[in-house]
């Protein structure tokens, strides 16, 4: 087996969870330009609704594939009350969405830690993923196979609704000018909302993806919501083709330096790179040209 | 006209920067112990009111924050000896009224918290604390106003202080017994995995100095930061290095990616069995995986037939908020209040001193689960049995080695000549 490969295919699949995590990130903070520091806790939320429909479903073949729909309408609805409650009245004010975010985390993982066993809950993967696929010499857990394919689906799903449908148009057309979407009669309040309801689903299927890999507990948001928002600047704001490339970049690079080095200096090196990176092109790999006058 | 808005793109950029780093700070990296205990105020004269029937003890456990995982156990047990223990008369027949404190997962709140409960609450005795960032935040302020401070989780020794107990193993009782168990086995190769901070840097330290004594070969050793949970690419050197067993020091929920990772892999106990040091019969269960067959070293198992350990289960299971299982951190909580207990009576007296004085004099003993346990005057540590069990399908531990009687607690493995005292020096200086 070549040493090379381990890594690579290892790290795309950190890389698309990573991804899965940023998507939504890249709409909300993005688009709307929200930077939601709950991010972490909607994604823990999905984390939990598998949880929660495994006790229902006690066949964890079955329970994972019912546990997406589910945890992207629970997490996305978790969103929409942050967004009617709190967001909607701070927009245009990143600064302030964000410190009021921090706070709705906190709250979010202390109601998590009062509901759930304190140590987190157990999360079985389907049979179906047991095993390995032998790509290159090398055994790869199929578990990662299925995180690529999920992150593949759910970017081509974004993708072809922000292009090709309607509500897609009202997106673009709310971000390249506000006021002028709102004057040809897009109602760019309800546009805000189904935004935030579908960043904040998509953090629920990260979510699930999440349980997967590792521990379902309180917690478990803080470990993402750095990373994915390095990678939606990295990527270049409001541009997913960038937080696609961007995510692979640091999946892979993180993987090669954990073979090289330890977990704790791959961290570290990679988000050494994304920093430097942005040294040079500070408006991340793709930029998006608007018409706004803000 | 076509304007494009590098402004707007850059207000993000230093806001999403901004965002990053306050979730840096806010997820607590930041904090160092000792940060804010160089508190100038004199060295308080004691206040403990020993004037009413009653007598204030402290409790401060993490009850929000990631440690809250571990920590409300430990102060639900604490909860639950205090009860017994006043239900029976109370220490020197006074009640105990505990004031319970938060630590939030903070080091520096440990040491505001403590020097908060000795010189306002005026408590006798301060029970808690389980990451070593938290008892290291908490030594400096106990020692200097006096307090005590009675510390409840096996943890990486070279560590003694007048003013700390320590009920939980050191690394003779858990670590190297683990090690001893493995060599009876015939290992011949060792993979180490652990988290990236203090205990098991220093535990995989010890680690490689006792495998070369035995003749076992550590084949490689990956540390993953505390808070990271994915350990696939770790787990491929694994499987590549074919260790004939995997010594486990990770703590906390990676724990959970560590073990989904390695049957990711293919790997089994069969095969490559794991030894942990932080798995016991709470964490068992919420691997997202049965775990059935892999070890864990500890002092104590719930499986453990002693006489005083079924009535601590049954009182435990009876406890409000009980998680229905016992492990071993509980027990040394447990521990640790009826020791205070022993010592108070011994010294017929809640002042410091006094009670050191009684623990100096040595024979200080409690019948717990785990068997007597006898308290050393000089280091502060207990006598503890070592124990390895092999997890079944119920998630609870059969116990498949022990060690021959109770380990005497050697905190600076003084009596181990294969650990050089130049080592000794440098791992000192290196944990703070």
């Amino acid at each position: 087996m070549d040493g090379l490969i381990p890594p690579l295919l290892n790290g795309t699949a950190q890389g698309a969870l990573l991804l899965l995590a940023a998507l939504g990130l890249s709409l909300t903070f993005g688009q709307m330009g929200v930077i939601n520091m709950a991010h972490g806790e909607f994604l823990m939320a999905g984390a939990f609704i598998a949880y929660l429909t495994q006790q229902v479903i006690s066949s964890s073949d079955l329970s994972i594939p019912v546990a997406l729909p589910l945890a992207f309408l629970g997490a996305g609805l978790l969103g929409l009350l942050v967004e009617v409650s709190i967001i909607q009245w701070m927009y245009r004010r990143p600064l302030d969405t964000l410190l009021v975010t921090v706070g709705v985390s906190l709250i979010l993982q202390q109601a998590a830690l009062q509901i759930f066993p304190a140590q987190g809950v157990p999360v079985e993967k389907p049979g179906w993923l047991d095993g390995q696929l032998a790509v290159l010499g090398y055994d790869w857990p199929l578990r990662q196979v299925f995180t690529l394919v999920l992150a593949a689906l759910c970017v081509a799903a974004l993708a072809g609704w922000l292009k090709y449908s309607s509500f897609g148009r009202r997106i673009r057309a709310t971000v390249q000018n506000r006021d002028l979407a709102e004057t040809s009669g897009v109602p760019t309040r309800s546009i805000d909302r189904i935004t935030f309801f579908v960043g904040s689903g998509l953090a629920g299927v990260a979510g699930v993806a999440a349980s997967l890999i590792g521990g379902t507990n309180s917690q478990m948001g803080t470990q993402y919501i750095i990373p994915a928002f390095l990678v939606v600047v990295a990527g270049g704001i409001g541009q997913i083709k960038g937080t696609i490339i961007a995510a692979w970049v640091v999946g892979v690079a993180m993987a090669y330096f954990a073979d090289w080095t330890t977990g704790s200096l791959a961290q570290v090196l990679a988000f050494v790179l994304v920093v430097v990176f942005l040294q040079f092109r500070p408006q991340g790999l793709f930029t998006v040209r608007t018409r706004g006058l803000t | 006209m076509l304007i494009t808005s590098r402004g707007r793109v850059k207000t993000l950029l230093a806001t999403g920067a901004l965002a990053a780093t306050t979730a840096l700070i806010l997820s607590g990296c930041g904090a160092r112990a000792g940060d804010t205990v160089e508190t100038t105020a004199p060295a308080a004269a004691s206040c403990i009111d020993t004037t009413g029937d009653t007598i204030k003890l402290g409790f401060l456990n993490s009850l929000t924050g990631g440690m809250a995982i571990s920590e409300k156990t430990v102060s639900n047990v604490l909860h639950m000896a205090a009860d017994e223990i006043n239900a029976d008369g109370g220490i020197l027949g006074k009640q105990i009224e505990y004031v319970q404190e938060d630590g939030a997962t903070d080091w520096p709140t440990f040491a505001e918290k403590t020097e908060k409960l000795l010189t306002q609450d005026c408590v006798a005795a301060i029970f808690g604390g389980w990451t070593s960032s938290s008892r290291k935040a908490v030594k400096p302020v106990v020692e200097e106003n006096n307090g005590l401070f009675f510390y409840p989780v096996q943890y990486e020794g070279l560590e003694a202080s007048p003013n700390i107990y320590y009920t939980g193993a050191t690394t003779n009782q858990q670590i190297l017994p683990a090690m001893d168990f493995l060599a009876s086995e015939g290992v011949k190769t060792l993979f180490l995995a652990g988290s990236d901070y203090v205990f098991p840097r220093t535990a995989n330290a010890i680690i490689k100095l006792y495998a070369a004594e035995l003749g076992i070969e550590i084949v490689g050793e990956e540390y993953v930061p505390l808070d990271k949970d994915d350990w696939t690419t770790q787990v491929a050197k694994i499987a590549e290095a074919k260790p004939d067993f995997v010594f486990n020091t990770i703590n906390g929920s990676s724990n959970v990616g560590f073990i989904k990772a390695y049957y990711d892999a293919g790997l089994t106990p069969e095969t490559t069995p794991i030894i942990s040091v932080s798995i016991a019969e709470e964490e068992a269960p919420a691997m997202g995986h049965e775990v059935t067959g892999n070890y864990a070293s500890w002092n104590y198992f719930q499986s453990l037939d002693t006489p005083d350990n079924a009535t601590f289960i049954d009182a435990w299971k009876a406890y409000p908020g009980s998680s229905g299982v016992t492990s071993d951190p509980m027990e040394a909580a447990y521990i640790s209040m009826y020791l205070y207990k022993a010592l108070v009576e011994k010294a017929g007296s809640f002042e410091v001193d006094d009670v050191n004085a009684a623990a100096a004099e040595g024979g200080v003993t409690f019948d717990a689960p785990e068997g007597t346990v006898t308290l050393d005057g000089e280091n502060h540590h207990i006598s503890k049995p070592g124990h390895i069990g092999k997890i079944n399908a119920e998630n609870q531990f059969d116990i498949v080695w022990s060690s021959d009687g109770v380990i005497e607690p050697d905190p600076y493995l003084e009596e181990y000549d294969w650990f050089p005292a130049d080592v000794r020096d440098a791992l000192v200086t290196s944990a703070g």
